[in-house]
């Protein structure tokens, strides 16, 4: 490993050069990693590069000399800087008390810069959205126990869509040090096995170096597809301790990005052959697109051979002004399929089959297959490479007939090789009369899509398809991004918005935990505040109760997005699981005894009914009383933009349709 | 005889039951609205039966009375049956009475919004 000696201090002539080299040692990056997520290059720095990283983008290892009385965390902090990493979204602990204190002081507050946050479930979920936007990986620090336990349900979710953060949380240690009381309830042995089924790799260093390559490694591992959090215990003794003479001569190792695992070519041949001779074939994807490279790649795929592609949506994938893009017709295309290539499909097999909850099969549901015997089946994903088995968000096993294990985004430009190879000129009429008949359907579902949102346009509470396309008015002519849908909406930004940029959809939450919308749609929001685009989230209500610090996190750090509260008074999801036990049982559900709820006793948000707006304006946002009438939402919509262009976080308050 | 023929002989005779019970009863679309909410139909189908996410369109233009009916108490699909000791036969009717009163749906074109 070569290393070089330590630049303590950088002039104009170095802080040029350096420059310079960093922007060939981006460009080497990118060219073996693939494209980045779009916005990524686009993050204005402001700030000189340290030596640190100057050294390291010139591909060296950095020393570093051990000063007397410096302390640890000093050093811990130059590896951080060492990764550009631009947040550390955290709720303050004594636990990581040595490298606040470092993060705020030696390290100016800058890459990064500490985000007050009032739950660590909202510090992981900001990390989240932020990463959605970005491709960069944030850092969340916590209280190494009571923290971490609050921040599980969101590392759940970064786990399940498949998203990196850094988890760092504090503990101390060792016993004979720590103070008694509190301090000792709040460490632990070994902090990060409550979260080791949920990370993709984690560690707890126990010397400077240590942490240097355990940081460096942790960030590396997560940003490999398929990426995910990880988890790094900090000893607080070793964040106070000074360096000295027995802390060696220190050196960050160099990052390097690792380049995405991609799919067998051979296999990807076979499949390309059944592709291009396929009558009825269908592209399924899901968390396949992982930038704006991953989108044009698959529309360079389905054009190549006038393939549908449907959109589970997890994703911005495909374009929904595109032809090809069929989403609509998914269940139509999959039942007549003669071959389906499933793209980072979380769940295959509940693509290909059908369950119902319906009590049948002794309470347990009932299974049909959705596709005609016969039809093949072909697979691209990543997942196979989580060697976890507690959570089973796998999903059902599903046989298929070639199975490849790899990223799909970086195999698809292997993919159309093959395709283009194994494509012969005699089936180009085949592929043309399909993308006609494509145009026609495209047609037609859009059409439907509209006719459908027009039932119920005047009714209140106001209906999903009115509140959808009223946020579409009000943002169409911007560069916007939606950064997250919950609450009931559905698929109904996906047919009024035009979704044709990775960003404008990041997604929902992966693990379906509640309580992801608000803060990862603030980290998102942070995120494209940078960029100079409009935020905008359909906010859950339910799920803006978990955690509505997060409100005030926005208001602080001046992060100004639009969100439209979905404000159905309910967890409508539970509503009708209550609902269908009582019917499997013949009893009528109860609604309450002395206050009569609109909804089976236990999934209400009412009586009393939430005041949203004295919520969201106590944390320093601007918001509207609840609007019913749907007269009255274009206006206050309007007003709400120029309050988010204006710099501030708006919630508009909307009583809705249940879904 | 197929299973498929016995479920359908069933349906219909079910069907006929609910009809004759339903017509000797007074169908009123008001009450027939707040039991719409109250049965909880429009959290799946909307308050007005316009449909959603979760469940289908069921107005304007309802489904003809029996096969609504016989899908209400005999579905086995994503939604439970509603069977008669959870939902009895004039209160189903009261429902369909208010389904009936839903008026037609505005041409989409005619939506400004629905043409962005």
């Amino acid at each position: 490993m070569s290393k070089k000696r330590p630049q303590s201090e950088v002039s104009r002539r170095k802080f040029l050069a350096g420059a310079a080299v960093t922007g060939a040692a981006t460009s080497a990056s990118v060219a073996k990693a693939g494209t980045p997520p779009i916005g990524a290059a686009k993050i204005p720095t402001v700030l000189r590069p340290t030596a640190q990283q100057i050294a390291l983008e010139a591909n060296v290892d950095v020393e570093v000399k051990p000063e007397h009385g410096r302390p640890g965390s000093d050093f811990m902090v130059d590896v951080i800087k060492s990764l550009d990493i631009d947040y550390c979204y955290a709720n303050p602990a004594s636990s990581y008390r040595g490298i606040h204190e470092s993060l705020i002081n030696y390290g100016k507050n800058t890459k990064p810069e500490f985000i007050t946050c009032m739950h660590e479930e909202s510090s992981v979920a900001m990390a989240h959205g932020y990463f959605k936007v970005t491709g960069k990986p944030q850092m969340v620090l916590c209280h190494g126990t009571v923290g971490l336990m609050h921040a599980t349900m969101a590392i759940y979710n970064a786990w399940a869509d498949r998203v990196p953060v850094i988890v760092v949380g504090g503990n101390d240690l060792d016993a004979a040090r720590r103070a008694p009381g509190v301090p000792t309830y709040h460490s632990g042995q070994d902090i990060n096995a409550m979260v080791r089924d949920i990370t993709k790799w984690d560690d707890n260093p126990v010397s400077l170096q240590h942490f240097a390559q355990s940081f460096v490694r942790a960030y590396k591992m997560s940003m490999t597809p398929p990426y995910e959090p990880v988890m790094i215990a900090l000893d607080g003794g070793l964040q106070e301790e000074p360096m000295n003479e027995h802390s060696g001569n220190l050196y960050i190792p160099k990052y390097i990005k690792s380049a995405p695992p991609h799919a067998d070519t051979a296999a990807l041949r076979d499949a390309a052959k059944l592709l291009v001779n396929a009558e009825n074939p269908v592209i399924v994807v899901d968390r396949m697109a992982r930038s704006q490279n991953g989108v044009n790649l698959l529309v360079q795929l389905a054009e190549l051979v006038q393939v549908p592609v449907v959109d589970q949506s997890n994703r911005m994938n495909f374009p929904n002004t595109h032809h090809l893009n069929q989403s609509e017709q998914a269940q139509a295309l999959i039942r007549n399929a003669d071959l389906i290539v499933g793209l980072e499909v979380s769940d295959f097999w509940n693509t290909v089959n059908l369950f119902i909850d319906n009590g049948l099969d002794n309470g347990f549901g009932a299974r049909q297959s959705r596709v005609k015997p016969g039809t093949k089946l072909v697979t691209i994903s990543s997942a196979e490479l989580n060697q976890k088995s507690n959570y089973q968000d796998f999903q059902r096993f599903q046989s298929v007939d070639i199975s490849m294990v790899g990223d799909a985004e970086a195999s698809l430009p292997y993919f159309i090789d093959a395709v283009k190879s194994a494509s012969s000129g005699d089936r180009k009429a085949a592929y043309e009369k399909r993308g006609e008949a494509m145009k026609k359907a495209w047609t037609q579902s859009h059409e439907r899509s509209r006719q459908t949102a027009a039932v119920g346009w005047n009714a209140a509470p106001i209906s999903v398809p009115r509140l959808t396309a009223e946020v579409w008015a009000q943002i169409k002519d911007m560069d916007y991004s939606l950064v997250s849908s919950r609450g009931g909406i559905g698929a109904w930004p996906n047919r009024l918005f035009k979704m044709e940029r990775h960003h404008h959809w990041l997604g929902g939450s992966g693990g379906g935990g509640v309580g992801y919308g608000l803060p990862a749609s603030v980290g998102a929001a942070h995120a494209n505040n940078k960029l100079g685009r409009f935020s905008v989230s359909f906010q859950g209500d339910g799920d803006m109760m978990f955690a509505p610090g997060a409100m005030w996190t926005a208001a602080r750090h001046k992060i100004p997005y639009l969100s439209v509260l979905h404000n159905n008074k309910g967890y409508h999801q539970e509503v009708m699981h209550v609902q269908r036990m009582s019917n499997r049982r013949n009893r009528v559900a109860n609604l309450g005894t002395v206050i009569k709820d609109m909804g089976p006793v236990g999934t209400r948000i009412e009586n009393p009914d939430v005041n949203y707006a004295k919520l969201a304006e106590s944390m320093g946002w601007w918001a509207t009383p609840p609007i019913s009438d749907p007269a009255e939402l274009g206006p206050a919509l309007k007003r709400a933009v120029e309050v988010v262009k204006s710099g501030q976080p708006a919630l508009v308050d909307v009583v809705s349709q249940p879904r | 005889m197929s299973v498929l023929h016995n479920v359908c002989k069933v349906a219909a005779l079910a069907g006929c039951l609910i009809l004759g019970q339903a017509a000797a009863h007074a169908a009123s679309a008001e009450k027939g609205k707040t039991l719409f909410m109250t049965y909880g139909c429009f959290q799946c189908h909307g308050t007005v039966g316009q449909g959603g996410n979760a469940g289908p369109r069921l107005a304007p233009n309802p489904l003809p009375y029996e096969a609504l009916a016989n899908f209400v108490r005999t579905t086995n699909r994503q939604m439970p049956p509603y069977r008669e000791a959870v939902l009895p036969n004039e209160d189903l009717a009261d429902i369909y009475a208010y389904l009936q009163s839903v008026p037609p749906t505005p041409d989409y074109k005619t939506i400004p919004l629905l043409n962005n």
